[in-house]
């Protein structure tokens, strides 16, 4: 943009502030992530646990737990109880499926404002619309790796 | 009015003539709660989204100011206001509910000390008798146009920053109330390169230091002179590194020096450094602050607001923070 590039930051300055840094919990969050995210998905083997009780199988069955826990994930964050989850879960709320419920359904409520058309909808994927173009690429690629191996 | 280096000494001693502040339910839990004139319950204020509320914010601090100093909206000859959002909204659209004329600004957090120090020399030069300075910020709509959807669950990093939910204004008069603004240092843009849009302290704090020891030596003074060194919203991070570059230039400010950011919340939950935004040196000065000058706790006191002058496309496209610092130095004459 101007004269400022990279070149002339002010190393120093910049390595002092690391040293300010408070560090992040890293051992902490992994814990905290570990608990939560098993928690979630021992919620999810318990919904489908108690589907395959109730009679349902294969597809039907592991559709019905998706379902359930997409929906609960919505509901959480509508009441407005995910985010907390999510400030104390370290990774542990954004990785299974109720995370990216999450991520869809908080735009959606937040956007709302703007209108149904060009503020809910066309919002509703600006973070999880990153998830879903990165994670079918990442499938593609997988799929060759099978293919060929 | 006479000027030296960068600092513009008022002949006229401008004088605080009012102040009124709005804050939101989490900061009226901390010090300045009891402080302010209104305390929202809901952060909402009544509103249907969040930009209103601010906007609410704004206007109910202006026309309170103005109603607490004895005046109508006839007598105000300006307003100089500013906040956050794109194309300076709040302020603009709250400018809607007043006769008189608008000048917004845009300095981002240190938007109060800029328009405290343009109103003071329009006041100073006989150009308006009254002018009001305000600028306000709502932690929803700061949170959504910087960062994330308020209900996405996601970790903040322990450098992060709280937005205040607040709104401070006040008026400037060339006669009448107990404070006089008696100087102003304009700030210069700093950058030294930090490019992370959480560690805001460590981005703003260099601007901060270039502007008080600029202050300091074009007035001819030393730390030891002001009750209070204020700033905006360094953070606790932020103070720390101040602290250290002004000590390192020979200028120990660590006894008198206070953050607003640092003060204002007493739940330390997911604040981490402390409040930031333009509703938070607004807030703390408008409510705390002028209320113990006012009283005589303190004599001289030097506003240094701190504004990072980011947004959200800069910093997508790898862009540091270039930072800015204006001060106003304020002082008790009984």
């Amino acid at each position: 943009m101007t004269g400022k590039t990279r070149e002339n930051y002010n190393r120093n300055y910049l390595n002092y502030v690391k040293t300010q840094d408070p560090p992040t919990k890293h051992f902490k969050n992994c814990l905290a992530a570990f608990g939560v995210g098993g928690l979630i998905c021992c919620i999810g083997q318990f919904i489908r646990y108690t589907l395959e009780y109730v009679g349902l199988s294969g597809d039907e069955l592991a559709g019905a737990t998706s379902i359930i826990l997409i929906f609960l994930g919505c509901l959480l964050t509508g009441l407005g109880v995910y985010d907390r989850i999510g400030r104390y879960a370290g990774a542990g709320s954004i990785v299974p499926i109720t995370g990216f419920a999450n991520s869809v359904t908080s735009p959606a409520i937040e956007f709302k404002t703007e209108g149904w058309i060009y503020g809910m909808a066309a919002k509703m994927f600006t973070v999880a619309g990153a998830i879903i173009v990165f994670g079918v690429c990442s499938g593609v690629i997988v799929g060759l790796i099978y293919l060929f191996l | 009015m006479t000027r030296k280096g960068n600092t513009i000494f008022f002949k006229n001693s401008p004088r605080i003539l009012s102040y009124a502040a709005v804050v939101g339910s989490k900061e009226s839990e901390g010090i300045i709660g009891s402080y302010a004139d209104i305390a929202l319950a809901d952060d909402m204020y009544g509103e249907s989204t969040y930009e209103k509320a601010e906007c609410k914010m704004l206007s109910t601090a202006i026309s309170l100011a103005i109603e607490k100093g004895g005046l109508k909206q006839g007598d105000i000859d300006v307003l100089l206001s500013g906040d956050l959002l794109n194309q300076i909204i709040s302020a603009s659209f709250a400018a809607r509910d007043f006769d008189f004329p608008f000048l917004g600004l845009y300095s981002a957090c240190s938007t109060m000390s800029e328009s405290m120090l343009l109103g003071a020399t329009l006041v100073d030069g006989g150009y308006a008798k009254n002018a009001v300075c305000a600028t306000g910020s709502h932690f929803a709509s700061a949170e959504r146009q910087y960062r994330y959807p308020l209900e996405l669950g996601c970790t903040r990093p322990p450098q992060a920053q709280w937005t205040v939910t607040g709104a401070g204004g006040l008026v400037l008069s060339r006669k009448g109330g107990r404070i006089a603004i008696i100087n102003g240092t304009m700030g210069r843009v700093c950058d030294l390169g930090v490019t992370d849009v959480n560690n805001m302290g460590a981005a703003m704090a260099p601007a901060a230091a270039d502007t008080i020891m600029r202050h300091f030596k074009d007035t001819g003074t030393e730390p030891g002179d002001f009750d209070l060194i204020l700033t905006g919203d360094l953070g606790a991070l932020g103070s720390r590194i101040l602290k250290d570059l002004t000590w390192e230039k020979g200028f120990d400010i660590s006894a008198n020096h206070v953050d607003c950011g640092e003060i204002i919340y007493k739940v330390i939950e997911s604040e981490f450094q402390g409040g930031s935004g333009a509703g938070c040196s607004a807030s703390v000065l408008n409510s705390y602050v002028l209320t113990k000058m006012d009283a005589g706790l303190y004599k001289r006191v030097l506003f240094a607001a701190t504004g990072a002058l980011l947004s959200t496309v800069s910093s997508g496209q790898g862009e540091s923070i270039p930072c800015i610092s204006h001060a106003v130095e304020l002082e008790y004459c009984g």
